[in-house]
């Protein structure tokens, strides 16, 4: 265990390297003069032209080669700071809190509910087979093939302007985490519960189950003992990524329900060009990938043992 | 081997069960975090006015984000503009030039406190004044040789040559007047401290702010105890705010939405009209361009009513001008230059374009064909842009639209290499558009208008606009610009914009300032009635 969090550790290093560099590498080449892209940012489109440019080519020193500003960067990097907003001034690690920490509690609370309903759902679509494994599947398609913005507007529709009992947007409130919760754990959810029916499936399928229902244990023993554990190594590790997917990519849900997450804010500051902003949000989600994979890993490693002993 | 033991089994049923503890702990923690920042729990709907806009919010600079700031009433300028774009009292209750007009004295209000409770005399006025000239906005480019004290209740500034638009500016949002200890050293605000009808009571940038009633205003006391700030990013967000009643004032709604309103009794749907103007920016030194003709004939292959019916969704926002209706003298009443093909055609055969065997139009053996750059900014750009690639189509013109960002026109514009752009321009910036017509439509012409186009008259009459204040010249010398413009289509204008607003039926005073500088929150009232809500 200790050798793959070691292998972790450098692991995260070298992501952190990596993300940051990549990021400085692209934003450098993306069309478009800077200085005017982070001008309209800062001013308002209205309020750009080219003296405005200028100042801020001036205060950010654009006209530096590559090499300094990546050095620059590194040197900073080095010493655990992330710099300051180019358009809002702000440190960026403030930032990137707010927005990091707003979107953590959305995707946990997300996958916790997709969870839930998939755990409910799989498993019993895989004990009942027929029509309603049949319905699921329907459901389950559905689902999925809707984008989740589409997801969110239905339950915007349907509890907060025909059954007005959530608000439509907004945060600062439990009410304000339902519908984006919702929205994002069905999404999640449709494609989830059939990672477990699968897995159901193949667990009381395999000749131990059977046995193990032939020497006397009754059907609820027999799943407690013998199932929970065997069908919830693939499915936490399915989990796991779908976390991570989450964290990075529920723009369209933070921009719906006006959720102050950190997919929203890469993107604005990608549109923006702030480029600290952009490696800061790209830092902290190559090290929570990095994390997040490590603890799918060392749960998946203590529910069952085998691959590490092997 | 794994060890099985009772002590074993024991030990990994405490660790599941602190596993689990430690997850909800920590989203239970994480909510408590998140949300114990949330509004003021004295703030409920029945004294709070919601507010939902596009506009996100990054600082608390005036010179960057300060309109939201005007809009909200936290904030106030020396001089105001009523919804015709004449100048009224501010901060300051007269102004006047010297007969040279070369100094302009400003009387401030009497007894006006900040929110700080420090008074509001000329030498904050003038500090507040100096710090905004020192960063981007409409000060630093005026001709200001001094911003001084005269005494106590009166400020001058002193130009280096006549400014005609300088009442102008200083209505302009990035010369909002802060208290001083508003800012630090450096003189970047730490706190928004303005004298404003409401103060700054939450800022959870880009997102949301709330303001709280300002007891001590001077002016007009606001009746509504709380007003909130919230970013819809998403139109159709915002649209089910207002539907549901959870917003009161939804500005800025998609007009292709506007039917899913007309079922809600508590909403009223405002559309007024804003001096915003969806136009082409052409490059006159272009082959192809620089003849008055082509552009003329480019122009009359608009079929402008379809674009404004069918993509901006308001029939009536079709139009050949650059200035709206509102604009007074700038406006030339005659009726609208009508779609027409084969006059296009004409002006261009002229020109020596013919068509070849697959409809296209050549000269010399070269294509006309042109790239039109836009940006995704604003939605409706890439759709009129593909609009008029169809339309031009018609005539022959083979059109290349290039969609990047709109970095890319000033830019362009710089370095020459820009041939068309669609671009929507605000002419309202600014409350007396003179400023910002000379920029750009003089001498060449300027980042966001002409290019490379030249027209000696416009620029005599700009350069009178500028410095004389003499009325009747002046409404002269606007039509002559308008004339010009609309003539010679340096830029040719497709549409106005009309700006659509929702507001629930418990808001009362609801007014709308076309230069979207206010939002007259301390002139609403809510009253009660049984809501969505």
């Amino acid at each position: 265990m200790w050798t793959l969090i070691k292998h972790r550790i450098f692991q995260l290093i070298l992501v952190v390297w990596g993300v940051g560099t990549l990021t400085f590498v692209l934003m450098r080449n993306l069309p478009g003069d800077m200085a005017y892209r982070i001008a309209a940012s800062r001013y308002g489109q209205d309020s750009v032209d080219s003296a405005a440019a200028e100042i801020v080519r001036q205060e950010l020193g654009l006209d530096a080669s590559w090499w300094q500003s990546y050095a620059h960067w590194l040197t900073d990097l080095v010493q655990f700071n992330l710099g300051k907003s180019l358009v809002s001034g702000l440190p960026v690690i403030d930032t990137v809190q707010h927005q990091l920490g707003h979107s953590v509690l959305l995707a946990f609370t997300g996958v916790l509910f997709a969870s839930l309903i998939a755990i409910a759902i799989g498993v019993l679509s895989a004990f009942r087979q027929g029509a309603l494994d049949h319905g699921f599947l329907w459901l389950s398609t559905l689902l999925r093939s809707m984008p989740v913005f589409v997801i969110g507007l239905m339950l915007i529709l349907i509890f907060a302007v025909a059954w007005p009992i959530l608000p439509v947007a907004g945060f600062g409130t439990w009410q304000h985490l339902v519908l984006p919760t919702l929205a994002l754990a069905l999404s999640l959810a449709a494609v989830s519960n059939r990672v477990v029916r699968n897995n159901t499936l193949k667990v009381i399928r395999a000749p131990f189950y059977q046995f193990a229902a032939i020497k006397g244990l009754s059907p609820t023993q027999t799943f407690i003992q013998h199932g929970i554990r065997n069908i919830s190594v693939p499915v936490i590790a399915f989990i796991g990524i779908q976390l991570v997917t989450v964290i990075e990519g529920i723009v369209m849900i933070e921009s719906l329900f006006s959720w102050p997450g950190i997919g929203h804010g890469l993107a604005h500051a990608i549109f923006a060009r702030d480029i600290p902003v952009i490696q800061g949000c790209a830092l902290m989600m190559g090290i929570l990938f990095v994390l997040l994979n490590t603890c799918v890993d060392l749960l998946c490693h203590w529910i069952d043992p085998r691959g590490a002993q092997s | 081997m794994t060890e099985l033991s009772y002590a074993a089994i024991r030990r990994r049923k405490t660790r599941i069960k602190a596993a689990l503890t430690g997850g909800v702990s920590l989203i239970l923690c994480l909510m408590f975090v998140l949300f114990s920042q949330a509004t003021n729990k004295n703030q409920n709907r029945s004294n709070t006015l919601a507010i939902s806009g596009s506009w996100e919010f990054t600082s608390l600079e005036p010179s960057k984000q300060g309109y939201i700031y005007t809009r909200m009433n936290i904030l106030e300028t020396l001089l105001n503009v009523d919804a015709k774009g004449a100048m009224i009292p501010g901060l300051a209750q007269a102004w006047q030039s010297s007969a040279d007009e070369k100094t302009w004295t400003l009387t401030l209000q009497p007894n006006v406190l900040f929110q700080d409770g420090s008074p509001l005399n000329a030498t904050a006025v003038v500090s507040a004044l100096r710090i905004a000239q020192g960063k981007h906005g409409v000060l630093k480019k005026a001709p200001i040789d001094e911003i001084r004290v005269k005494n106590s209740q009166q400020v001058e500034i002193v130009l280096s040559q006549p400014h005609t638009v300088l009442p102008a500016l200083l209505a302009h949002y990035s010369t909002a007047i802060l208290a001083p200890s508003a800012y630090n050293k450096e003189g970047t605000v730490t706190s928004l401290i303005g004298s404003g009808a409401y103060l700054l009571e939450t800022f959870e940038p880009p997102h949301k702010l709330s303001v709280k009633a300002n007891p001590t205003y001077w002016g007009i006391k606001p009746s509504i105890e709380y007003a909130q700030y919230l970013t819809g990013h998403r139109a159709e967000s915002r649209i089910l705010q207002a539907k549901s009643g959870e917003a009161d004032i939804v500005y800025t709604l998609d007009a292709a939405m506007l039917e899913q309103l007309s079922t809600a009794d508590n909403v009223e749907v405002h559309s007024d009209a804003i001096p915003r103007t969806l136009l082409l920016k052409l490059n006159a030194t272009h082959p192809f361009l620089a003849a008055v003709e082509a552009r003329q004939a480019l122009s009359l292959a608009i079929n402008r009513p379809t674009i404004a019916k069918q993509v901006l969704h308001v029939s009536e926002a079709a139009s050949d001008q650059i200035f709206a209706s509102s604009m007074g003298a700038w406006y030339l009443d005659q009726p609208q230059e009508d779609y027409n093909l084969e006059k296009a055609a004409n002006l261009l055969a002229g020109l020596g374009w013919q068509k070849d065997a697959q409809g296209w139009l050549v000269r010399d053996g070269e294509r006309f064909h042109l790239t039109l750059t836009t940006y995704a900014d604003r939605p409706e750009l890439t759709t009129v842009a593909t609009a008029l690639q169809a339309q031009w189509k018609q005539l022959g013109v083979d059109l290349k639209v290039d969609i990047t960002n709109s970095s890319m026109i000033p830019s362009g514009h710089a370095d020459n290499s820009l041939e068309v752009a669609l671009i929507a321009r605000n002419l309202g910036v600014i409350a007396d558009p003179v400023s910002l017509i000379a920029n750009e439509y003089t001498h060449g012409g300027g980042d966001w208008g002409a290019m490379n186009w030249h027209n000696k008259e416009v620029d005599q009459a700009l350069e009178r606009l500028t410095t004389q204040s003499n009325s009747e010249q002046a409404q002269r010398d606007a039509k002559l610009v308008a004339t010009a413009i609309y003539q010679e289509k340096p830029v040719i204008s497709i549409a106005n914009y009309q700006q659509h607003n929702a507001v629930n039926t418990r808001v009362k005073g609801y007014q709308f300032d076309p230069f979207l500088r206010d939002y007259f929150i301390n002139k609403m009232e809510l009253v009660d009635h049984v809501d969505a809500h």
